[in-house]
Protein backbone atom coordinates (compact mmCIF):
# COMPACT_ATOMS: atom_id res chain seq x y z
CA UNK A 1 0.00 0.00 0.00
CA UNK A 2 3.02 2.22 0.80
CA UNK A 3 4.57 1.60 -2.30
CA UNK A 4 1.65 2.42 -4.26
CA UNK A 5 0.97 5.71 -2.66
CA UNK A 6 4.59 6.20 -3.21
CA UNK A 7 4.27 5.34 -6.69
CA UNK A 8 1.27 7.73 -7.28
CA UNK A 9 3.07 10.76 -5.82
CA UNK A 10 6.36 9.87 -7.49
CA UNK A 11 4.55 10.31 -10.83
CA UNK A 12 2.78 13.49 -9.57
CA UNK A 13 5.82 14.97 -8.96
CA UNK A 14 6.35 14.54 -12.85
CA UNK A 15 2.81 15.37 -13.63
CA UNK A 16 2.48 16.46 -17.35
CA UNK A 17 1.86 20.16 -17.81
CA UNK A 18 -0.74 19.19 -20.25
CA UNK A 19 -2.72 17.98 -17.71
CA UNK A 20 -2.32 20.90 -15.87
CA UNK A 21 -3.36 22.87 -18.75
CA UNK A 22 -6.23 21.11 -19.48
CA UNK A 23 -7.32 22.37 -14.98
CA UNK A 24 -6.32 25.94 -15.44
CA UNK A 25 -8.98 25.46 -19.09
CA UNK A 26 -12.00 24.44 -16.84
CA UNK A 27 -10.89 26.80 -14.15
CA UNK A 28 -11.29 29.66 -16.54
CA UNK A 29 -14.21 28.42 -18.06
CA UNK A 30 -16.27 27.13 -15.96
CA UNK A 31 -17.01 30.07 -13.54
CA UNK A 32 -17.52 31.87 -16.73
CA UNK A 33 -20.47 29.66 -17.93
CA UNK A 34 -21.91 29.04 -14.36
CA UNK A 35 -21.20 32.30 -12.30
CA UNK A 36 -20.30 31.79 -8.10
CA UNK A 37 -20.62 35.77 -7.78
CA UNK A 38 -18.42 35.94 -5.13
CA UNK A 39 -18.64 39.61 -3.23
CA UNK A 40 -15.60 41.09 -2.78
CA UNK A 41 -14.92 44.66 -1.18
CA UNK A 42 -12.86 47.73 -2.58
CA UNK A 43 -9.05 47.96 -1.65
CA UNK A 44 -7.69 51.53 -0.78
CA UNK A 45 -5.92 52.00 -3.73
CA UNK A 46 -8.75 51.96 -5.66
CA UNK A 47 -11.03 53.60 -3.57
CA UNK A 48 -8.54 56.87 -4.30
CA UNK A 49 -8.21 56.46 -7.96
CA UNK A 50 -12.26 56.78 -7.64
CA UNK A 51 -12.35 59.37 -4.82
CA UNK A 52 -9.81 61.81 -7.34
CA UNK A 53 -12.18 61.36 -10.23
CA UNK A 54 -15.36 62.01 -8.36
CA UNK A 55 -14.05 64.99 -6.62
CA UNK A 56 -13.01 66.98 -10.09
CA UNK A 57 -16.34 69.80 -10.49
CA UNK A 58 -18.11 68.88 -13.54
CA UNK A 59 -16.46 70.57 -16.80
CA UNK A 60 -13.02 70.13 -15.69
CA UNK A 61 -10.79 69.01 -18.33
CA UNK A 62 -9.25 65.66 -17.93
CA UNK A 63 -5.91 63.91 -20.37
CA UNK A 64 -6.50 60.02 -21.08
CA UNK A 65 -3.40 58.53 -21.92
CA UNK A 66 -4.32 54.76 -23.36
CA UNK A 67 -0.79 53.30 -23.33
CA UNK A 68 -1.37 49.63 -23.88
CA UNK A 69 -2.04 47.02 -26.68
CA UNK A 70 -4.59 43.98 -27.09
CA UNK A 71 -2.24 42.03 -25.48
CA UNK A 72 -3.44 43.75 -22.14
CA UNK A 73 -6.68 44.08 -23.06
CA UNK A 74 -8.77 41.12 -21.10
CA UNK A 75 -7.07 43.73 -17.84
CA UNK A 76 -7.11 47.25 -19.08
CA UNK A 77 -10.20 47.11 -21.57
CA UNK A 78 -12.63 46.80 -18.73
CA UNK A 79 -10.64 49.50 -16.73
CA UNK A 80 -10.61 51.94 -19.97
CA UNK A 81 -14.24 50.98 -20.23
CA UNK A 82 -15.18 51.70 -16.80
CA UNK A 83 -13.20 55.05 -16.83
CA UNK A 84 -14.92 56.57 -19.67
CA UNK A 85 -17.83 55.85 -18.20
CA UNK A 86 -16.93 57.43 -14.90
CA UNK A 87 -15.91 60.57 -16.51
CA UNK A 88 -19.06 60.76 -18.29
CA UNK A 89 -21.35 60.56 -15.49
CA UNK A 90 -19.80 63.35 -14.46
CA UNK A 91 -19.48 65.30 -17.34
CA UNK A 92 -16.08 66.13 -17.38
CA UNK A 93 -14.42 66.99 -20.44
CA UNK A 94 -12.12 64.34 -21.93
CA UNK A 95 -8.73 64.49 -23.85
CA UNK A 96 -7.25 61.10 -24.70
CA UNK A 97 -3.90 60.48 -26.67
CA UNK A 98 -2.07 57.21 -26.87
CA UNK A 99 2.16 56.57 -26.72
CA UNK A 100 1.43 53.29 -28.16
CA UNK A 101 0.33 53.08 -31.42
CA UNK A 102 -2.25 50.16 -30.93
CA UNK A 103 -4.03 52.23 -28.31
CA UNK A 104 -5.49 54.50 -30.74
CA UNK A 105 -7.91 51.97 -31.87
CA UNK A 106 -8.72 50.73 -28.35
CA UNK A 107 -9.21 54.41 -26.85
CA UNK A 108 -11.54 55.22 -30.14
CA UNK A 109 -13.46 51.74 -29.77
CA UNK A 110 -13.84 52.98 -26.15
CA UNK A 111 -15.18 56.08 -26.39
CA UNK A 112 -17.56 54.87 -28.59
CA UNK A 113 -19.13 52.17 -26.86
CA UNK A 114 -19.40 54.49 -24.18
CA UNK A 115 -19.63 57.93 -24.17
CA UNK A 116 -21.34 58.09 -28.06
CA UNK A 117 -23.71 55.13 -27.97
CA UNK A 118 -24.50 55.27 -24.02
CA UNK A 119 -24.18 58.65 -22.98
CA UNK A 120 -24.83 60.54 -26.18
CA UNK A 121 -21.75 62.77 -26.03
CA UNK A 122 -20.46 64.54 -28.39
CA UNK A 123 -17.26 64.26 -30.35
CA UNK A 124 -14.50 67.69 -30.30
CA UNK A 125 -17.02 69.10 -27.32
CA UNK A 126 -16.99 66.35 -24.59
CA UNK A 127 -14.61 64.37 -25.53
CA UNK A 128 -11.21 64.16 -28.25
CA UNK A 129 -8.99 61.83 -29.19
CA UNK A 130 -5.66 63.36 -30.66
CA UNK A 131 -3.81 59.76 -31.36
CA UNK A 132 -0.87 58.62 -30.99
CA UNK A 133 2.34 60.08 -31.17
CA UNK A 134 5.94 58.35 -31.05
CA UNK A 135 8.82 60.06 -28.95
CA UNK A 136 7.68 58.43 -26.04
CA UNK A 137 9.17 60.51 -22.84
CA UNK A 138 9.72 63.43 -24.91
CA UNK A 139 5.84 63.82 -26.12
CA UNK A 140 5.09 63.58 -22.74
CA UNK A 141 7.42 66.77 -21.49
CA UNK A 142 6.45 68.47 -24.60
CA UNK A 143 2.73 68.24 -24.10
CA UNK A 144 3.92 70.71 -21.02
CA UNK A 145 4.53 73.42 -23.11
CA UNK A 146 2.38 72.66 -25.60
CA UNK A 147 -0.83 70.35 -26.50
CA UNK A 148 -1.85 71.87 -29.55
CA UNK A 149 1.84 71.80 -31.12
CA UNK A 150 2.96 68.16 -30.03
CA UNK A 151 -0.55 67.16 -31.65
CA UNK A 152 -1.25 69.86 -34.51
CA UNK A 153 -4.70 67.56 -35.97
CA UNK A 154 -6.29 65.06 -33.69
CA UNK A 155 -6.87 61.14 -34.94
CA UNK A 156 -9.10 62.16 -37.39
CA UNK A 157 -7.35 64.32 -39.15
CA UNK A 158 -9.48 67.82 -37.42
CA UNK A 159 -7.11 70.86 -36.55
CA UNK A 160 -6.66 70.53 -32.59
CA UNK A 161 -7.12 74.35 -32.15
CA UNK A 162 -10.36 74.90 -33.97
CA UNK A 163 -12.00 71.98 -31.62
CA UNK A 164 -14.50 73.57 -28.70
CA UNK A 165 -12.96 71.12 -26.08
CA UNK A 166 -9.22 72.50 -26.81
CA UNK A 167 -10.23 76.10 -26.41
CA UNK A 168 -8.26 77.54 -23.51
CA UNK A 169 -6.01 74.21 -23.35
CA UNK A 170 -2.76 75.15 -24.04
CA UNK A 171 -0.63 72.49 -21.79
CA UNK A 172 -0.57 70.94 -18.40
CA UNK A 173 -1.45 73.60 -16.85
CA UNK A 174 -5.33 73.80 -18.44
CA UNK A 175 -5.72 70.58 -17.10
CA UNK A 176 -6.89 68.74 -13.79
CA UNK A 177 -5.76 65.37 -13.34
CA UNK A 178 -4.02 62.37 -15.89
CA UNK A 179 -5.38 59.12 -16.15
CA UNK A 180 -2.80 56.72 -17.62
CA UNK A 181 -4.10 53.56 -18.87
CA UNK A 182 -0.69 51.47 -18.92
CA UNK A 183 0.29 47.95 -20.28
CA UNK A 184 4.23 48.50 -19.84
CA UNK A 185 6.84 50.92 -21.14
CA UNK A 186 6.08 54.10 -21.81
CA UNK A 187 3.64 54.34 -19.13
CA UNK A 188 3.10 55.27 -15.35
CA UNK A 189 6.77 55.37 -14.35
CA UNK A 190 7.70 57.74 -17.13
CA UNK A 191 4.58 59.77 -16.58
CA UNK A 192 5.50 60.13 -13.23
CA UNK A 193 9.18 60.85 -13.52
CA UNK A 194 8.43 62.86 -16.76
CA UNK A 195 5.19 65.19 -15.42
CA UNK A 196 4.04 64.44 -12.23
CA UNK A 197 7.16 65.47 -10.46
CA UNK A 198 8.13 68.47 -13.05
CA UNK A 199 4.75 70.04 -13.94
CA UNK A 200 2.37 69.05 -10.57
CA UNK A 201 -0.20 67.55 -11.96
CA UNK A 202 -2.30 64.67 -10.16
CA UNK A 203 -2.01 61.46 -11.60
CA UNK A 204 -3.90 57.96 -11.14
CA UNK A 205 -3.45 54.40 -13.20
CA UNK A 206 -4.76 51.73 -14.10
CA UNK A 207 -1.69 49.03 -15.22
CA UNK A 208 -1.58 45.27 -15.07
CA UNK A 209 -1.70 43.27 -12.20
CA UNK A 210 2.29 42.19 -12.72
CA UNK A 211 3.13 45.67 -12.66
CA UNK A 212 1.03 47.00 -10.14
CA UNK A 213 3.87 45.80 -7.35
CA UNK A 214 5.96 48.38 -9.17
CA UNK A 215 3.88 51.61 -8.59
CA UNK A 216 2.85 51.13 -5.04
CA UNK A 217 6.25 53.49 -3.87
CA UNK A 218 4.73 56.06 -6.08
CA UNK A 219 1.72 55.29 -4.49
CA UNK A 220 2.71 56.12 -0.86
CA UNK A 221 4.78 58.78 -1.52
CA UNK A 222 2.04 61.21 -2.92
CA UNK A 223 3.33 60.94 -6.61
CA UNK A 224 0.60 58.74 -7.94
CA UNK A 225 -2.88 59.19 -6.37
CA UNK A 226 -4.98 55.89 -7.28
CA UNK A 227 -4.27 52.80 -8.29
CA UNK A 228 -5.95 49.96 -10.26
CA UNK A 229 -3.85 46.89 -10.42
CA UNK A 230 -5.00 44.27 -13.07
CA UNK A 231 -8.28 42.62 -13.18
CA UNK A 232 -9.44 42.67 -10.07
CA UNK A 233 -8.34 46.69 -9.61
CA UNK A 234 -10.67 46.70 -12.73
CA UNK A 235 -13.64 44.76 -11.13
CA UNK A 236 -13.58 47.02 -7.91
CA UNK A 237 -13.54 50.08 -10.00
CA UNK A 238 -16.80 48.78 -11.60
CA UNK A 239 -18.04 47.86 -8.75
CA UNK A 240 -18.04 51.52 -7.82
CA UNK A 241 -19.18 52.78 -11.10
CA UNK A 242 -21.81 50.98 -10.80
CA UNK A 243 -21.37 48.60 -13.79
CA UNK A 244 -20.96 44.76 -14.31
CA UNK A 245 -18.30 44.65 -16.97
CA UNK A 246 -15.68 42.23 -17.97
CA UNK A 247 -13.80 42.92 -14.77
CA UNK A 248 -16.12 41.54 -12.74
CA UNK A 249 -17.76 38.75 -14.81
CA UNK A 250 -13.61 37.41 -14.66
CA UNK A 251 -13.24 37.47 -10.97
CA UNK A 252 -15.10 34.26 -10.42
CA UNK A 253 -12.21 32.79 -13.04
CA UNK A 254 -9.72 34.37 -11.46
CA UNK A 255 -10.83 33.29 -8.19
CA UNK A 256 -10.79 29.60 -9.29
CA UNK A 257 -8.11 29.18 -11.49
CA UNK A 258 -5.73 30.76 -8.45
CA UNK A 259 -6.90 27.91 -6.46
CA UNK A 260 -6.34 25.56 -8.26
CA UNK A 261 -2.61 26.68 -9.02
CA UNK A 262 -2.68 26.74 -5.18
CA UNK A 263 -3.33 23.05 -5.02
CA UNK A 264 -1.12 22.31 -7.91
CA UNK A 265 1.53 23.75 -5.98
CA UNK A 266 0.21 22.23 -2.63
CA UNK A 267 0.36 18.65 -4.58
CA UNK A 268 3.64 19.71 -6.01
CA UNK A 269 5.29 19.94 -2.48
CA UNK A 270 3.67 16.78 -1.05
CA UNK A 271 4.76 14.41 -3.20
CA UNK A 272 8.35 16.48 -3.12
CA UNK A 273 8.68 15.84 0.20
CA UNK A 274 7.29 12.29 0.02
CA UNK A 275 9.69 11.21 -2.76
CA UNK A 276 12.71 12.88 -0.89
CA UNK A 277 13.93 10.41 1.30
CA UNK A 278 13.77 7.94 -1.17
CA UNK A 279 15.66 9.54 -3.69
CA UNK A 280 18.34 10.38 -1.04
CA UNK A 281 18.45 6.53 -0.33
CA UNK B 1 38.57 65.60 -32.82
CA UNK B 2 36.68 61.80 -33.80
CA UNK B 3 36.49 61.44 -30.39
CA UNK B 4 36.38 65.10 -28.82
CA UNK B 5 33.56 65.88 -30.69
CA UNK B 6 31.04 63.67 -30.08
CA UNK B 7 31.77 63.74 -26.56
CA UNK B 8 31.31 67.93 -26.50
CA UNK B 9 28.20 67.23 -28.15
CA UNK B 10 26.95 64.86 -25.75
CA UNK B 11 28.18 66.66 -22.93
CA UNK B 12 26.48 70.20 -24.01
CA UNK B 13 22.75 68.09 -24.92
CA UNK B 14 23.07 66.24 -21.56
CA UNK B 15 23.88 69.34 -19.56
CA UNK B 16 21.58 71.31 -21.55
CA UNK B 17 18.10 68.96 -20.91
CA UNK B 18 19.22 68.46 -17.10
CA UNK B 19 19.86 71.93 -16.32
CA UNK B 20 16.01 72.65 -18.64
CA UNK B 21 14.41 69.95 -15.75
CA UNK B 22 16.09 72.25 -12.73
CA UNK B 23 16.00 76.11 -14.30
CA UNK B 24 12.20 77.14 -14.52
CA UNK B 25 13.15 80.09 -17.18
CA UNK B 26 10.95 80.88 -19.94
CA UNK B 27 13.53 81.19 -22.79
CA UNK B 28 15.58 77.94 -21.32
CA UNK B 29 12.16 76.47 -21.30
CA UNK B 30 11.32 77.39 -24.82
CA UNK B 31 14.66 76.59 -26.81
CA UNK B 32 14.09 72.76 -24.78
CA UNK B 33 10.69 72.48 -25.91
CA UNK B 34 11.91 73.39 -29.66
CA UNK B 35 14.61 71.01 -29.10
CA UNK B 36 11.82 68.38 -28.09
CA UNK B 37 10.06 69.00 -31.38
CA UNK B 38 13.19 68.28 -33.23
CA UNK B 39 13.81 64.74 -31.25
CA UNK B 40 10.53 64.07 -32.09
CA UNK B 41 10.65 64.50 -35.92
CA UNK B 42 14.02 62.56 -36.08
CA UNK B 43 12.45 60.11 -33.96
CA UNK B 44 9.63 59.65 -36.48
CA UNK B 45 12.29 59.58 -39.22
CA UNK B 46 13.48 56.47 -37.27
CA UNK B 47 10.63 54.38 -38.46
CA UNK B 48 11.35 54.83 -41.56
CA UNK B 49 14.62 53.70 -40.88
CA UNK B 50 13.15 50.71 -39.37
CA UNK B 51 10.90 50.06 -42.04
CA UNK B 52 13.85 49.76 -44.86
CA UNK B 53 15.90 47.44 -42.57
CA UNK B 54 13.12 45.00 -42.11
CA UNK B 55 12.83 45.02 -45.45
CA UNK B 56 16.61 44.89 -46.45
CA UNK B 57 16.83 42.17 -43.77
CA UNK B 58 14.08 39.77 -44.68
CA UNK B 59 14.36 40.44 -48.61
CA UNK B 60 17.79 39.14 -48.04
CA UNK B 61 16.46 36.36 -46.35
CA UNK B 62 13.90 35.25 -49.15
CA UNK B 63 16.30 35.66 -52.16
CA UNK B 64 18.89 32.92 -50.48
CA UNK B 65 15.90 30.78 -49.32
CA UNK B 66 17.22 30.70 -45.77
CA UNK B 67 15.37 28.96 -42.35
CA UNK B 68 11.18 30.08 -42.41
CA UNK B 69 11.81 31.77 -45.72
CA UNK B 70 8.27 31.90 -45.98
CA UNK B 71 7.16 33.59 -42.86
CA UNK B 72 9.00 36.53 -44.14
CA UNK B 73 7.21 36.66 -46.90
CA UNK B 74 4.45 36.53 -45.18
CA UNK B 75 5.72 39.26 -43.05
CA UNK B 76 6.43 42.02 -45.59
CA UNK B 77 3.20 41.28 -47.67
CA UNK B 78 1.43 42.30 -43.99
CA UNK B 79 3.55 45.10 -43.51
CA UNK B 80 2.98 46.46 -47.15
CA UNK B 81 -0.85 45.59 -46.89
CA UNK B 82 -1.17 47.80 -43.98
CA UNK B 83 1.23 50.93 -45.01
CA UNK B 84 -1.26 51.15 -48.60
CA UNK B 85 -4.46 50.43 -46.36
CA UNK B 86 -3.38 53.13 -43.31
CA UNK B 87 -1.65 55.57 -45.88
CA UNK B 88 -4.05 55.14 -48.60
CA UNK B 89 -7.72 54.74 -47.16
CA UNK B 90 -6.96 56.03 -43.25
CA UNK B 91 -7.09 53.99 -39.90
CA UNK B 92 -10.64 55.29 -38.73
CA UNK B 93 -13.26 52.93 -37.28
CA UNK B 94 -14.81 51.70 -40.51
CA UNK B 95 -11.89 51.35 -42.48
CA UNK B 96 -10.40 47.94 -43.57
CA UNK B 97 -6.97 49.31 -41.60
CA UNK B 98 -8.89 48.94 -38.60
CA UNK B 99 -10.67 45.79 -39.34
CA UNK B 100 -7.57 44.00 -39.83
CA UNK B 101 -5.95 45.38 -36.75
CA UNK B 102 -9.29 44.21 -34.69
CA UNK B 103 -10.06 41.14 -35.93
CA UNK B 104 -6.65 39.77 -36.76
CA UNK B 105 -3.92 41.48 -34.77
CA UNK B 106 -6.58 41.80 -31.77
CA UNK B 107 -6.94 38.38 -30.85
CA UNK B 108 -3.94 36.86 -32.25
CA UNK B 109 -2.08 39.52 -29.36
CA UNK B 110 -4.57 38.37 -26.80
CA UNK B 111 -3.60 34.89 -27.79
CA UNK B 112 -0.21 34.95 -27.05
CA UNK B 113 -0.95 37.12 -23.89
CA UNK B 114 -3.53 34.04 -22.63
CA UNK B 115 -0.87 31.37 -22.92
CA UNK B 116 0.96 33.40 -20.23
CA UNK B 117 -1.70 31.98 -17.66
CA UNK B 118 -1.40 27.94 -18.71
CA UNK B 119 2.72 28.74 -18.71
CA UNK B 120 2.57 30.00 -14.84
CA UNK B 121 0.70 27.48 -13.87
CA UNK B 122 3.11 24.86 -15.10
CA UNK B 123 6.11 26.97 -13.88
CA UNK B 124 4.60 27.28 -10.31
CA UNK B 125 3.97 23.89 -10.15
CA UNK B 126 7.55 23.25 -10.65
CA UNK B 127 9.71 26.29 -9.46
CA UNK B 128 7.32 26.33 -5.71
CA UNK B 129 9.32 23.38 -4.00
CA UNK B 130 9.94 24.07 -0.54
CA UNK B 131 13.73 23.30 -0.79
CA UNK B 132 15.21 25.93 2.01
CA UNK B 133 13.66 28.66 4.15
CA UNK B 134 14.40 31.15 1.81
CA UNK B 135 12.62 29.31 -1.01
CA UNK B 136 9.70 28.21 1.55
CA UNK B 137 9.26 32.28 2.19
CA UNK B 138 9.08 32.89 -1.20
CA UNK B 139 6.32 30.27 -1.90
CA UNK B 140 3.91 30.64 1.15
CA UNK B 141 4.18 34.90 0.05
CA UNK B 142 3.03 34.13 -3.42
CA UNK B 143 0.85 31.95 -2.43
CA UNK B 144 -1.05 34.27 0.57
CA UNK B 145 -0.61 37.13 -2.29
CA UNK B 146 -2.23 34.61 -4.99
CA UNK B 147 -5.63 34.01 -3.02
CA UNK B 148 -5.72 37.08 -1.07
CA UNK B 149 -5.60 38.90 -4.27
CA UNK B 150 -8.90 37.07 -5.62
CA UNK B 151 -12.41 37.37 -4.07
CA UNK B 152 -12.30 33.65 -3.10
CA UNK B 153 -9.75 34.84 -0.53
CA UNK B 154 -11.90 37.83 1.48
CA UNK B 155 -14.32 35.02 1.05
CA UNK B 156 -12.29 32.27 3.45
CA UNK B 157 -11.32 35.20 5.59
CA UNK B 158 -12.92 38.16 6.17
CA UNK B 159 -9.74 40.39 6.37
CA UNK B 160 -7.24 39.04 3.63
CA UNK B 161 -7.47 41.79 1.65
CA UNK B 162 -6.18 44.39 4.19
CA UNK B 163 -2.96 41.54 5.30
CA UNK B 164 -2.16 41.45 1.52
CA UNK B 165 -2.32 45.63 1.39
CA UNK B 166 0.16 45.04 4.39
CA UNK B 167 2.29 42.92 2.27
CA UNK B 168 2.03 45.17 -0.59
CA UNK B 169 2.32 48.55 1.56
CA UNK B 170 5.39 47.40 3.82
CA UNK B 171 7.88 44.53 2.65
CA UNK B 172 7.17 44.32 -0.60
CA UNK B 173 7.32 48.48 -0.19
CA UNK B 174 10.25 48.18 1.57
CA UNK B 175 12.15 45.91 -0.67
CA UNK B 176 11.06 47.77 -3.91
CA UNK B 177 12.01 51.31 -2.70
CA UNK B 178 15.31 50.03 -2.16
CA UNK B 179 16.31 48.07 -5.42
CA UNK B 180 14.85 51.30 -7.04
CA UNK B 181 16.53 53.63 -5.28
CA UNK B 182 20.21 51.46 -5.80
CA UNK B 183 19.02 51.41 -9.59
CA UNK B 184 18.37 55.42 -9.52
CA UNK B 185 21.56 55.75 -8.00
CA UNK B 186 23.51 53.82 -10.46
CA UNK B 187 21.51 55.50 -13.58
CA UNK B 188 22.96 58.89 -12.59
CA UNK B 189 26.50 57.79 -11.86
CA UNK B 190 26.46 56.23 -15.30
CA UNK B 191 25.15 59.84 -16.58
CA UNK B 192 27.52 61.75 -15.29
CA UNK B 193 30.03 59.28 -16.50
CA UNK B 194 28.83 59.26 -20.16
CA UNK B 195 28.44 63.09 -19.87
CA UNK B 196 31.63 64.04 -18.53
CA UNK B 197 33.19 61.14 -20.93
CA UNK B 198 34.83 58.61 -18.98
CA UNK B 199 31.95 56.47 -20.44
CA UNK B 200 32.77 56.14 -24.10
CA UNK B 201 31.08 52.73 -25.10
CA UNK B 202 28.38 54.49 -26.90
CA UNK B 203 30.81 55.28 -29.43
CA UNK B 204 32.09 52.01 -30.03
CA UNK B 205 35.40 50.52 -28.71
CA UNK B 206 36.93 51.00 -25.54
Amino acid sequence: MKKKILKILESLEKLDRRIIFIFIVGAIALPLIFPLNIDFSVTPPVQSFYDEIQSLPEGSKVLLACDYDPGSMPELWPMNLAVVRQLCQKNLKVISIQLWATGSPLAEAAFNQVAVSEFNKKYGVDFVNLGFKEGREIVMVSLGESIPITFPTDYHGNRVEDLPIMKDVKNYKDLDIIINISGGLPGTKEWILQVVSRFHIKLVSGCTAVSAPEFYPYLQSGQLVGLLGGMKGAAEYEKLVGETGLGRRGMDSQSVSHIVVFLFILIGNIAYFSTRKKKKR
Amino acid sequence: MRREVPIVICFLAGFFFISDFFIPEPHWTQIAHRVNQWAIIVIAFAYVLGVGNIVRVNSQVIKRKERDWGYKILLLSGLVLMIILGIGFGIKEGTTFNWIFMNAMYPMQATMFSLLAFYIASAAFRAFRIRTWEAALLGVTAVLVMIGRVPVGEFLWRPFPDFIEWIMNVPQLAAKRAIMIGAALGAISTGLKVLVGLERTYMGGE
